[in-house]
């Protein structure tokens, strides 16, 4: 009997948990599209949200698309074709590795940082301070940070394509000596329009996912200093697996067709 | 006369516990009311659902003879822009300086350009006795008396008709205590407005309230002037305003459980 309440329980704590997110996500958007719109505050978290993450996701693609190139060359010295290196790690960064690794390096950055910001102010009443000055704390806090995580992340992705091909550049010509402007001609071939599209929109829903777990969590964040930290954690462990989630669901879709 | 606050059986629970289990009480314009309590007593769901940050299961809260419970947020924007609220630990914005804070009301929602708020910051800070000189301070950099004379500044800047102030002198030495008291009656009395504070501190009560109100799990059991308050020998108010131990107390032979025995979420 106990057995069966703890699996009922936990369905209920689900569902709920579920319409919760759905009605904050519903009223995010809502309040997106009723004015004001805070724009100075919008542009605060571009540069909060994107530009301080350049750094991170930079690093982050350098090292990937160097340790793609190598795997390669390897895997592809087997079957005498290591000249496919350029081609699938353009593929596999502007694809895949860009968006996702990208997005997840944001989640662990700006997730956290914006649900214990957003924390701190739900355990100092702060949330409540702004409703009682009749501003609403959707359009106030979360609508700027989604929007700018929404904005960002593709550029960001963009940036992450760009230098994480280099990686595979430099690896490429520096520790196997393929030529470079070859190098660069089979990238150039090899790559459309599409596969750089693809993953700057799914970088644009991992913005959305990153920037709503972070608010999310923690605007319903309670208990103190612990309950802040509970919901930070759950920020970016919720926010990566959904990067992972949806990622896999818009692969399957835009591939597909 | 319509009472400018009116509460009417509020209940309200969480889970299984009774928070407020039928609250009835009306402020008339210009009073002072002081509610007091033992932790745990509701007094902080009460004055949340006032303010329309929680909602109630049922009854009535009107302001001004309009009925606020059950009213969407951005439906009672007239009632919202009427009222100032001053918070336990003063709730002054972290990323903003403190005449943005003081200001804040008139800047986002007025459209105040900066020149006019910084006058209006000066002019609310003037009137908690504090300097320009604190303008450009980050509130983290403020002591805590400090901090909550900021939050009222911030409660009175756009001059509302109501003011609430929520244990408005919690963690404040016996000094800056009635430094807070004296200038919560000033600002009222200046402007006219009506007022509601939460406290436990019955030196707050003597300072400020024209009529106190004693909230006991959940419900108004004794509300008067401050001179019925002193004169007053019902058993739980005497507890409470005389600080005596916590434990059951004796009404006509048997044993009671004393208001500041209980404890609850609140």
């Amino acid at each position: 009997m106990n057995f069966l309440a703890t699996i009922g329980a936990f369905f209920l704590s689900f569902f709920a948990q579920t319409g919760r997110l759905s009605v904050f996500v519903g009223q995010t958007l809502a309040s997106m599209l009723r004015p004001p719109i805070y724009f100075r505050i919008i542009g605060q978290q571009i540069i909060r949200i994107g530009y301080f993450s350049l750094p991170v996701v930079a690093l982050t693609s350098f090292f990937t698309g160097g340790a793609l190139a190598i795997q390669i060359y390897y895997g592809g010295n087997q079957f005498n074709s290591e000249a496919i290196v350029s081609s699938i790690v353009a593929l596999g960064i502007t694809r895949e590795l860009g968006p996702v690794l990208g997005g997840l390096m944001v989640a662990g950055r700006v997730s956290a940082a914006i649900a214990a910001e957003i924390g701190t102010m739900r355990v100092t009443e702060q949330i409540d301070a702004l409703t009682t000055l009749s501003t609403d704390p959707h359009k106030y806090l979360v609508a700027p940070r989604v929007i700018a995580a929404t904005l960002c992340m593709p550029v960001l992705a963009l940036v992450a394509d760009i230098i994480g091909v280099f990686g595979g550049f430099v690896v490429g010509t520096q520790s196997f000596g393929f030529n470079a402007a070859i190098y660069v001609q089979n990238t150039i071939d090899f790559l459309t329009f599409d596969d750089v599209s693809s993953g700057l929109i799914k970088a644009a829903v991992f913005g959305f996912i990153i920037a709503m777990m972070g608010c999310y969590n923690g605007y319903y964040s309670k208990g103190g200093a612990q309950g802040v930290g509970r919901a930070t954690t759950n920020a970016v462990v919720s926010a990566s697996i959904l990067i992972l989630a949806a990622n896999y669901l818009m692969t399957s879709l835009l591939f597909s067709s | 006369m319509t009472a400018k606050i009116a509460l009417s059986d509020i209940h309200k629970s969480f889970g299984s516990k009774d928070v407020l289990r039928g609250v009835n009480l009306e402020v008339e314009t210009g009073q002072s009311v002081v509610v007091i309590g033992g932790s745990g007593s509701g007094k902080s769901v009460m004055l949340k659902s006032i303010l329309g940050l929680l909602t109630p299961e049922s009854g009535s809260i009107k302001i001004d003879g309009q009925e606020t419970l059950g009213v969407a947020r951005r439906h009672r924007a007239h009632i919202d822009n009427q009222i100032g609220m001053l918070f336990q630990n003063g709730a002054l914005f972290d990323s903003l300086p403190v005449w943005k804070n003081v200001a804040f009301r008139a800047i986002q929602n007025d459209g105040m350009g900066e020149a006019d708020a910084r006058d209006l910051a000066v002019d609310a800070l003037k009137r908690v006795e504090l300097g320009p000189e604190l303008l450009d301070l980050s509130p983290a950099s403020l002591s805590g008396g400090m901090h909550k004379r900021v939050g009222l500044a911030r409660a009175i800047a756009s001059k509302p008709e109501i003011i609430f102030f929520d244990e408005p002198t919690t963690g404040l030495d016996p000094i800056m205590t009635d430094v807070i008291n004296h200038l919560i009656r000033d600002c009222a009395r200046e402007l006219g407005a009506t007022t509601m504070t939460i406290t436990h501190d019955m030196t707050s009560v003597r300072a400020i309230a024209d009529k106190t109100a004693l909230l006991y799990k959940g419900e108004i059991i004794w509300q008067g002037t401050t001179e019925q308050l002193e004169a007053s020998d019902d058993p739980f108010l005497n507890q409470f305003i005389n600080g005596l131990p916590y434990g059951p107390i004796e009404v006509e032979g048997q044993r009671i459980e004393a208001a500041s025995s209980q404890m609850g979420a609140e």
